[in-house]
């Protein structure tokens, strides 16, 4: 992307998000400022404007104008709109950040909230989102226009609360993230993405603990990226990861925000992971992890945020401090969960722990039943060669009618 | 996440039902696909000619073996499919009861995620 497409990407979102407030009427907005950027790609290079958001402003606004006078309802939009209370004009960043706050908003479905938020703030076309999703262009372009339509009134007291913003930030960026390493050819870049956004929000809202927080998790998680797949795009486990191959730059800055958000003294479940996150990335190694920080850590993140994936990752945490059995008595708990009972992440970690217990006949079940639940190709291969390693006899050599492979 | 929601035919269930019954069956589907269209969860749908006219190939010593009929013996047959993204398999489920099919004595709509290519670390 040339550096005159990035600035025209992030200032979509500011213009869009200032239409919206001035006008409602969220599809029209974004029409009228999707040819106003689309004068600016064939103006712009003849002569740059002095204010190019500004200018946008101006256009997007002329064009949201000759939309509504070709319009019979004219007169009575414009009524509505003079009765409008514009008290003070907020910052281009307030702006964007509400369009933010609107994009997820909670009569929206999750899937619906990534899509509106990654097109309308995060500039992407529908065309990319769709790939990224492995969907048909027209299947994306449905779910974003009926997101609009509920949304078309423009901000209102009900928009999206600060949790929910979050989690459609982290839901962009888990999508990503955990892409393998063939969708990474094809897919628009969710993890850089969502990480953009996150800065986005921290700008227009820095006394946030948990947006400082959310933007440490990922920038911690993503430094591992290029340690977690094999060259034949294989998962390769923390424990296993070849830790020089971890981004520095981004442990380095992941673990500022993090300490920093932490500091503020309250407690908030990206502040938790982020911190959970800072003591992996700071371990030279698996062995010389401070698990017991992280089991406390884990905790207070089940008191505070309760949730069975959080259990399952407190249980290999407290497998580590005090051995096995511990882990597995708190999975143990999980079982009559019906979130959780039957999730291949249960199975796979009581193979884990079962592994570590010194019971390879129990492990390799539970390996082979998590392998079986799970709808993840990569994460399928990965159980099914841990259940492998504990065959009690060598496997035996494939019969093969054609040729030796 | 992605579903493939299988039709499952039933012959002598199917035959069980009226002219009539059966035509609204098939009408129906008209608005199950418009619906799902409609929500943004449609990908792709496709209807399957009838099983006697499938073939099986099987390779031996590298010579391709193709013989007629079916490869599961078995009265009920795959007529068709929908392959759907939806939000959860509760989703799936509930798109999966509005197939008329799966309101036929006798028949069942089979819902089967579909595989993906990405994965948590472990």
């Amino acid at each position: 992307m040339s550096g005159f497409e990035a600035d025209l990407r992030a200032l979509a979102p500011q213009v869009l998000g200032t239409l919206v407030r001035r006008h409602g009427q969220f599809d029209a907005c974004e029409d009228a400022v999707q040819e106003a950027l689309l004068a600016a790609v064939t103006q712009w290079p003849s002569g740059m404007p002095d204010d190019p958001r500004a200018w946008l402003l101006t256009v997007a606004t002329r064009r949201l104008t000759d939309m509504w006078r070709s319009e019979s309802a004219r007169r009575r939009r414009e009524e509505a709109d003079a009765l409008r209370t514009v008290p003070s004009e907020p910052s281009a960043v307030d702006d964007t950040l509400r369009l933010l706050f609107l994009c997820c908003h909670p009569d929206l479905s999750p899937s619906s909230q990534v899509a509106l938020t990654l097109r309308a703030v995060g500039g992407l076309t529908t065309a990319q989102i769709a790939r990224a999703f492995l969907v048909p262009e027209a299947t994306m372009a449905q779910r974003i226009s009926r997101a609009k339509a509920r949304v078309r009134g423009g901000f209102t007291e009900h928009d999206g609360a600060l949790p929910a913003v979050l989690q459609v930030l982290y839901l962009i960026f888990n999508e990503g993230y955990t892409a393998g390493a063939g969708a990474d050819l094809l897919n628009t870049d969710l993890t850089a993405e969502a990480i953009r956004l996150t800065r986005l929000a921290r700008a227009a809202l820095p006394d946030e603990p948990e947006v400082t927080a959310l933007l440490a998790l990922m920038l911690l998680t993503d430094a591992r990226r290029p340690a977690r797949t094999a060259p034949d795009g294989g998962l390769v486990p923390l424990e296993e990861q070849d830790r020089t191959l971890w981004n520095r730059d981004q442990i380095t800055e992941g673990v500022r925000l993090a300490s920093s958000a932490m500091s503020t003294g309250g407690l908030g479940p990206y502040r938790l992971q982020a911190a959970i996150a800072a003591v992996h990335a700071e371990a030279p190694s698996a062995a010389e992890t401070d698990w017991r920080q992280i089991a406390v850590l884990y905790r207070i993140l089940s008191r505070i945020a309760p949730n069975p994936m959080v259990t399952l990752s407190h249980a290999v945490a407290v497998a580590m401090v005090e051995g096995p059995s511990a882990g597995l008595a708190l999975l143990d708990t999980l079982d009559d969960d019906s979130r959780v009972a039957h999730h291949h992440r249960l199975a796979a970690v009581r193979a884990h722990l079962l592994e570590m217990t010194g019971d390879p006949t129990a492990a390799r079940a539970a390996y082979l039943a998590a392998a079986r639940a799970t709808a993840s190709a990569p994460e399928q291969r990965y159980l099914t060669t841990r259940a492998d390693r504990l065959r009690a006899d060598p496997p035996a050599p494939p019969q093969m009618t054609t040729s030796s492979e | 996440m992605k579903f493939l929601l299988m039709l499952h035919m039933n012959p002598s269930a199917w035959e069980a039902l009226t002219e009539d019954e059966r035509q609204a069956v098939m009408n129906a589907h008209e608005g199950f696909m418009a619906a799902i269209r409609e929500s943004g969860e449609f990908i792709n749908t496709q209807a399957l000619a009838d099983p006697s006219t499938a073939r099986v190939v099987r390779v031996r010593d590298g010579v391709p073996v193709v013989s007629d009929g079916p490869y599961i013996e078995t009265k009920e047959f795959l007529a068709g499919y929908y392959l759907v993204d939806c939000e959860s398999q509760a989703r799936a489920l509930e798109l999966a009861a509005m197939i008329p099919d799966a309101a036929v004595p006798g028949m069942g709509v089979e819902v089967r995620q579909i595989m993906f290519d990405a994965g948590m670390e472990m």
